[in-house]
């Protein structure tokens, strides 16, 4: 049993999380998730470790209401105890002083970007960060971000906070203006690709950290895999993070699309029983 | 297996009153008149929908009459085709004499888990195949497997279960990583010897390949559970969501105390074929399509996990797994589930139960027949997929005559759901958080004979070492490597003492 320390919302369908468990805290680099089931008739989701805090012994994630089991996790609290957490799992980001850093994060991606802005900095890189969201009500971690950014530039789609477009234009500049040495992007499949495709024009290396379907993370099921350079490789023991340029996102996005169907009758299922018991 | 002090040992229990006593009152001529016991099953027609165990296991008549035939050899040679060395005469013949509690216990003075092996254990190519009556009368073997299952189900069953006979607690800590049957065997045997035993487990449910690979309807989990309670109950601890190598490593319980270590942590990476569409959604490796339904109850609408499958399930692959997935299948409501098998059915490494059961419950087999790519509709989902038909030629490595393609062969078949169970590969986790573990070219682990790998104090065994292989061999693997274990810390440990 894992216990939720503490819960707060960093928007509306945004939650973070604090979660007691000691081995992960002190075993976790960036880069590396967690798994975790809620209860016992609960599915395996795997979370990116936002944060840790080793003398707490506690782990940070945070979760976005899309499905059945981030929505329970959403409406959990502090004091609430999680099932089974297991990890860190996956390969951790490799860091290096490369000289400058462009991170790039979109909507909740911009939570595993966090630990990797946060090690990149550490690790004496200059570094600049650009987060994306629809509006200003869904942006998150704005300030944990400017604290360890040399620079910060938001995006919204609607241009209620910061710049009006999207990640790739914020990305863009930042390649025209100044030498960037490597170029790490997490979020949407959708907002990687094309983050991707802006890299690539310059031939900056960069890093992709993929959120595929999995069910062990620990490399039995294969569930995860993607293809990258036109090989296949499991997510959860030789990724998260591979060369964003290699990476098969439209067959990503598809594989995203593999339970779509169940997992959105288990949702509404899941809300109308919510609601019943509500009223 | 079977030292000569083993032999000896053997021969002075069967010298025993009661088995002298036994032996004469039955003329062996006429034990062989007897005819093998039926195992009695579940209808095919109502199993192939539901989850109920297929076979029912013998009733006390059936078990008494199969042991009788047991002519109790002078030379077992049964022995000698068991791979953790259990006295099968001594445990028969106490099925005879009518003390089923009595054979139970002989189980598990060498097996931690009779009720388990006496299920998935392929006995018509170990013990039974080396039976008097198939090596010399050209008749069907004692059924070794049967009375096994018989006897630790009564022992279950009779809620006078016994926990085998332990050394005095030495309070030395033990580590053995993973839960499957190397680790459940090696945790049983260290708690015999004394130790202190802590089995770390990555999953968030304890048996490994017995919980998530092989389905309820061959192995229910109420009985794996059970014989991992009978192990707590001799001490043993167990510690779920924990992997070794990213949790916490080697080093870190090193600091913790722990001396030897034992890692048995599966052949968890399935083997795909690389070939093209192989990724389109639909197809999954038999990992995950049996992990879904048998560990997290995909399927029943109570949990929250999804399982794909579909009305026409193809199953790539002639082994146990895939008899387990494409009877799976089936029971999840497939109209046709079809294995597709490059070589013919005699070469199938499927033990021949799981095939007959597979066949009695409308399963098609496509033998001779390999698949060359998949094709799938405008949202990604697989829909049909391209076959070759294949001939056997000369034998290759392995023993078997090689498939070779039929030129101009190719046709299509219609799928929705298709399942790979082409084998699998070691787990890599360990590997790569211990670079200076020596590995061969396969990614399994080097051992010695103690089941020592290149570090000391660091022993392996089961799929971890052998790649792909069965529940029985890990737990011979775990057997030895427990004395090895043992050895090491007398020599180590002890002897500074």
């Amino acid at each position: 049993m894992f216990k939720i320390i503490k819960k707060e919302f960093l928007s509306e369908n945004v939650a973070r999380l604090i979660i007691e468990a000691p081995y992960i805290a002190k075993s976790r680099k960036a880069g590396n998730f967690i798994i975790l089931r809620i209860d016992k008739n609960g599915e395996r989701i795997p979370l990116t470790i936002a944060d840790a805090n080793i003398e707490n012994g506690t782990i940070t994630v945070i979760a976005q209401r899309v499905g059945v089991t981030s929505h329970k996790l959403c409406d959990m609290n502090s004091g609430d105890t999680i099932l089974d957490v297991v990890g860190p799992l996956g390969t951790a980001t490799h860091i290096a002083n490369v000289g400058t850093v462009l991170c790039a994060g979109g909507g909740v991606g911009v939570a595993p970007l966090f630990p990797i802005v946060q090690a990149m900095k550490l690790a004496g890189n200059k570094v600049i960060t650009v987060i994306a969201a629809r509006n200003k009500d869904l942006v998150i971690l704005e300030d944990e971000m400017r604290e360890y950014s040399d620079e910060l530039i938001i995006m919204t789609d609607d241009g209620s906070l910061g710049e009006k477009g999207l990640v790739t234009l914020g990305m863009e500049k930042v390649i025209q203006r100044e030498k960037v040495n490597e170029a790490v992007v997490i979020g949407p499949a959708v907002m990687m690709k094309f983050a991707a495709l802006t890299t690539k024009k310059y031939d900056i290396p960069t890093v992709a950290s993929l959120n595929t379907i999995m069910v062990d993370g620990t490399g039995m099921c294969g569930a995860c895999r993607v293809s990258v350079g036109g090989k296949t490789e499991f997510v959860c023991v030789s990724g998260p993070e591979f060369d964003a340029h290699q990476v098969n996102f439209d067959e990503m996005l598809s594989r995203l699309n593999a339970y779509k169907d169940k997992e959105a009758n288990g949702y509404s299922d899941y809300l109308k029983s919510l609601e019943s018991v509500l009223n | 297996m079977g030292t000569e002090l083993d032999k000896e040992y053997y021969k002075k229990e069967r010298k025993a009153d009661w088995r002298d006593k036994l032996r004469k009152e039955i003329k062996s001529k006429d034990r062989t008149k007897g005819v093998r016991v039926h195992m009695p099953e579940a209808d095919p027609n109502v199993r192939n929908r539901s989850n109920i165990e297929v076979n029912k296991g013998l009733t006390l008549e059936m078990a008494m009459s199969e042991s009788s035939r047991c002519l109790d050899c002078a030379v077992p040679t049964c022995i000698s085709g068991c791979p953790v060395g259990t006295n099968i005469p001594k445990f028969v013949k106490y099925i005879e004499k009518g003390d089923i509690l009595g054979a139970a216990k002989v189980l598990k003075e060498n097996n931690s888990l009779p009720a388990i092996c006496g299920r998935v254990c392929p006995q018509e190519i170990q013990c039974e195949a080396q039976c008097v009556y198939v090596q010399k009368l050209s008749k069907e073997g004692s059924a070794i497997g049967y009375l096994e299952r018989f006897a630790a189900d009564y022992e279950r069953e009779s809620g006078n279960s016994s926990i085998p006979e332990l050394a005095e607690f030495n309070g030395i800590k033990m580590a053995v990583i993973g839960s499957g049957p190397a680790g459940l065997t090696v945790a049983g045997e260290l708690a015999k010897f004394g130790y202190d035993v802590t089995v770390f487990e990555a999953l968030h449910d304890l048996g490994g390949v017995l919980k998530y690979g092989i389905p309820e309807f061959r192995l229910p989990k109420d009985i794996v559970d059970f014989e991992i309670n009978t192990i707590k109950q001799m001490g043993v601890k167990f510690v779920t969501n924990f992997i070794v190598g990213k949790t916490a490593t080697i080093d870190d319980l090193k600091e913790e105390g722990y001396k030897a270590f034992f890692i048995a942590s599966g052949a968890g990476l399935p083997n795909f074929m690389n070939i093209p569409g192989e990724n389109f959604n639909g197809i999954q490796s038999a990992n995950e399509f049996l992990t879904r339904v048998n560990l997290m109850n995909g399927g029943d609408v109570d949990f929250d996990t999804p399982v794909h499958t579909g009305k026409n399930v193809v199953i790539v692959g002639g082994g146990n797994t895939a008899m387990d997935s494409v009877r799976t299948a089936k029971r999840m409501g497939a109209e046709r589930a079809i294995i597709v098998y490059r070589r013919s059915q005699e070469e199938m490494p499927a033990r021949t139960e799981e095939i007959k059961h597979a066949i009695e419950e409308g399963i098609e087999f496509m033998n001779l027949t390999s698949p060359i790519e998949y094709f799938a509709d405008e949202n990604g989902m697989v829909n049909k997929m391209r076959v070759q038909k294949m001939q056997l030629g000369e034998p290759d490595a392995s023993g078997r005559r090689r498939p070779e393609v039929i030129e101009g062969s190719e046709h299509d078949i219609d799928v929705d759901s298709v399942v790979i169970a082409v084998g699998v590969s070691p787990n890599p986790i360990i590997q790569q958080s211990m670079p200076e573990l020596e590995t061969t070219k396969w990614n399994t682990i080097e051992v010695d004979d103690n089941m020592m790998t290149s570090v000391p104090g660091l022993f392996a065994g089961g799929d971890i070492v052998r790649g792909g292989a069965t529940v029985i061999l890990a737990m011979g693997d775990g057997r030895n490597a427990a004395k090895g274990m043992h050895n090491y810390i007398e020599k180590t440990i002890l002897a500074e003492v």
